[in-house]
């Protein structure tokens, strides 16, 4: 029996975190596995922190990852990367946007982002890829288009095929940004 | 076809395929997404947002007494605020099958408090249903509504955040036509609850929990999925699927119908295992009734009673031996010790001025059920209670009440136009009534934001998407005999401050009216941002006191975000350099 994979998505609310889910769970849905997805609407989504679950496998039971099982952590924030660390398996593996995003006590000059993020990411002995999703989206046409970016980087590190994933972003963005998410995609794809 | 649907949207599917007619709710996270879905077939089920919950549910039972197949869907409190019509529909039954669907929220993601609401299925004698994945929610409402129909009960589908917000796969089906009696048909005994009426349904009643006892020995609802048998485990819901991960060699009990228990097969099962588990988020439900039984399981003892499950809360409390070479143990700063990055008002949001305003006023703030609750968050603090939807009002009367003079003036309750719908109206009438002097400030962002956008009385259209006369708060504040009703654009800063004090000085009751719509709304057209100029920034950080994401701590001067900014131009009014300006140069 294939193994379930975990993978873990973390960003700041606005950041398009669970279009991005959406598009790998329908992805794995069209490669046959059996899906759960999971995340929390409502109050999360004001700009705080926003964490989605997507699990896939032969049969999959819980939805949600639970600390320690995460196969691959894909940050759109590099804090968030580091915030749920802990959700990662041994050998997990982290896909983070290079972006920082201060959270509003930062913003307020409360407290400090800590300038060693991605040392500290290092120092963990995971694997990590760094993506600056955020120049590459803003060159395909629009910030918007983080996610797709992070997906593209997501795709090398999964069985799963970049035309299923490509497919499904084009059916998921508004009509309009299907070529811009396509470039944002391919950039993504391209930059690992 | 095989669709990754999410426990809402497979209710709201569930009530087109099994033929549901009348659909009704108020938004609440996590239930919001079944009207909002259910919206898709407005061709064949009529749906509706109603004021509040309770209207919901009467709503739902005319419809049902009428021999409509119904559907009420709310989230977990909502079934407090419909708990009197709810508790007595028992009596009467239905006609059409009617489902009610209580929509929990262990761990409290998006609500104040993680009631069980289980508990209502035996407080009410009426049987409940539990799915552990989408598809399962989606049968369920056929199962629930064909229930409610042979017992003559209304039914309970409980759902829980990671049902209702996960999306599994599901297998979607054509729908059945139910058909609808043309006249109602007369049955005082049964819809009348007068005392002489309900003292002959009571008993009804009680024979009718018997027969579903009966029922749910036999329903496949209820089964046993035979494993290994030193290790057995009765679960439902969600817990399920972390038990069946956390223990797949254990035989399950799995129960879909929650109440009225099977009885026998749950003897029947705990006499062929060794150890017995009850895995059951929140409260000890299944357990207690379990243990009453005669039967010695574990459950509460080892698992908490508080916030939602996951497998590792299994493994830390039920398996002996914690595998701790799962973990990642990582040199890194303890995930607690980071900035946390709390939710917060979106940039151009207009309730922040009037949180702004509140702080500098330095008066008492009662608040209510909406997006802005963050107004207690800092650097704004500006709220000084929460408690439920439409409390705001008289929760105001009441401070004023207990302090008396010295809270002349000081007393502001602070509700949103949907929550003033909701339950506000009341307590307004209460404050005439009774000739408080409190200030209430409706804050009018001409939608109901925080579930995320739904339309309500006072925006004139439908969830069908017709249109509707809107409801107008400055008349319905005056006909209800409030004298001093005032309007206030509260991205204006001067005004808005002014108009509030004047309000307070005022030895009566004033409704505020902060008008302004949601920035985040589609009509609203977003302004160019502002910049700071770093000339003329003299670093004083009173554009931070705003609390706004789009703004933030530079060096040696404050920064605007311009992919942020709405171009709102409250920050503008309060700094005192006039150091923020469109002239300047942007960002990008």
């Amino acid at each position: 029996m294939s193994k379930t994979v975990n993978i873990m998505l973390a960003g700041v609310g606005g950041q398009g975190v669970l279009l991005a889910s959406e598009v790998i769970s329908k992805s794995a849905l069209k490669e046959g596995y059996d899906v759960k997805k999971s995340e929390v609407h409502g109050m999360a989504q004001r700009g705080g922190s926003v964490v989605s679950n997507v699990r896939f496998g032969e049969k999959v039971y819980s939805p949600l990852i639970a600390e320690g099982e995460a196969d691959i952590l894909l940050a759109f924030e590099k804090l968030e990367a580091l915030r749920w660390i802990k959700y990662l398996n041994k050998d997990g593996i982290i896909i983070t946007n290079t972006q920082r995003i201060d959270p509003l006590p930062v913003a307020n000059g409360k407290v400090d982002y800590p300038d060693d993020v991605m040392e500290q990411l290092e120092n963990t002995g995971h694997k990590i890829i760094s993506v600056d999703a955020l120049t590459a989206a803003r060159e395909a046409g629009t910030q918007k288009a983080i996610n797709t970016v992070l997906l593209g980087a997501l795709v090398n590190y999964t069985d799963m095929s970049a035309e299923v994933f490509e497919e499904v972003i084009k059916e998921s963005v508004p009509a309009k940004t299907v070529d811009i998410n396509t470039e944002a995609f391919q950039a993504g794809l391209n930059s690992v | 076809m095989k669709e990754l649907l999410s426990g809402n949207e497979a209710i709201a599917r569930g009530a087109y395929e099994y033929g549901v007619n009348v659909a009704t709710a108020y938004p609440g996270t996590p239930s919001t997404e079944i009207l909002e879905n259910i919206v898709n077939y407005k061709e064949d089920i009529y749906c509706e947002w109603s004021p509040n919950e309770k209207v919901s549910m009467e709503v739902a039972i005319g419809s049902a007494f009428a021999g409509a197949r119904s559907l009420v869907a709310m989230k977990h409190v909502g079934l407090n605020v419909a708990a009197d019509p709810f508790m007595t529909l028992s009596y009467t039954g239905i006609k059409g099958g009617l489902v009610i669907v209580s929509a929990d929220d262990p761990s409290m993601h998006s609500s104040q408090n993680e009631q069980d609401n289980r508990h209502y299925a035996r407080f009410a004698k009426v049987p409940m249903l539990e799915p552990s994945n989408s598809q399962e929610a989606k049968d369920m409402v056929g199962d629930a509504l064909e229930i409610s129909e042979e017992f003559d009960t209304p039914i309970i589908l409980r759902t829980t955040t990671r049902i209702s917000h996960a999306k599994t796969i599901v297998e979607t089906g054509e729908r059945e036509e139910k058909e609808v009696p043309e006249e109602f048909e007369k049955d005082p005994d049964k819809f009348v609850m007068v005392p002489a009426n309900a003292k002959k349904r009571h008993p009804v009643i009680e024979e009718r929990m018997d027969k579903l006892k009966e029922f749910a020995e036999k329903t496949s609802l209820n089964n046993i999925e035979w494993n290994e048998k030193d290790i057995g485990i009765i679960t439902g819901g969600v817990a399920y699927n972390y038990a069946k991960e956390v223990f797949p060699e254990a035989s399950v009990l799995k129960l879909g119908l929650t109440h009225p228990l099977p009885e026998k097969m749950i003897k029947d099962f705990a006499n062929e295992v060794e150890t017995l588990y009850v895995i059951e988020e929140l409260d000890p439900f299944l357990e207690d009734q379990i243990k009453a039984m005669g039967i010695d399981v574990i459950g509460k003892d080892k698992l908490p009673v508080t916030f939602e499950y996951n497998t590792k809360v299994l493994r830390d409390n039920l398996i002996e031996e914690d595998n701790d070479e799962k973990e990642t143990e990582v040199a890194t700063e303890e995930a607690e010790d980071l900035p946390q990055r709390p939710p917060a008002l979106c940039s151009g949001c207009p309730h922040r001025s009037v949180f702004y305003t509140l702080n500098k006023l330095g008066v008492t703030v009662t608040g209510d059920i909406g997006c802005y609750a963050l107004g207690v968050v800092p650097p704004l603090s500006a709220m000084d209670s929460v408690v439920c939807m439409g409390a705001s009002i008289g929760t105001a009367h009441g401070v004023e009440l207990a302090l008396g003079e010295s809270a002349k003036g000081k007393v502001v309750g602070v509700i949103g136009d949907s929550t003033f719908m909701h339950s506000g109206i009341n307590g307004l009438l209460d404050i005439v009534y009774n000739k408080g002097a409190s200030t209430i400030v409706i804050l009018d962002n001409r939608i109901t934001a925080m579930t995320g956008h739904q339309e309500n009385p006072t925006t004139g259209k439908t969830l069908m998407g017709e249109k509707t006369p809107k409801i107008d708060l400055e008349e319905l504040s005056q006909a209800l005999g409030v004298n001093s009703v005032r309007v206030v654009d509260p991205y204006k800063l001067d005004e808005t401050e002014k108009t509030i004090q004047e309000e307070l000085d005022k030895d009566e009751i004033s409704v505020v009216i902060a008008r302004r719509a949601c920035a985040l709304l589609k009509s609203v057209k977003i302004e160019p941002p502002y910049t700071v100029d770093t000339e003329k920034c003299i670093n004083c950080g009173q554009c931070l006191e705003l609390g706004c994401p789009a703004i933030s701590q530079g060096d040696g001067h404050a920064v605007i975000d311009d992919y942020l900014c709405t171009g709102c131009g409250v920050c503008v009014q309060v700094c005192p350099v006039d150091a923020i300006t469109k002239d300047g140069d942007s960002n990008e």
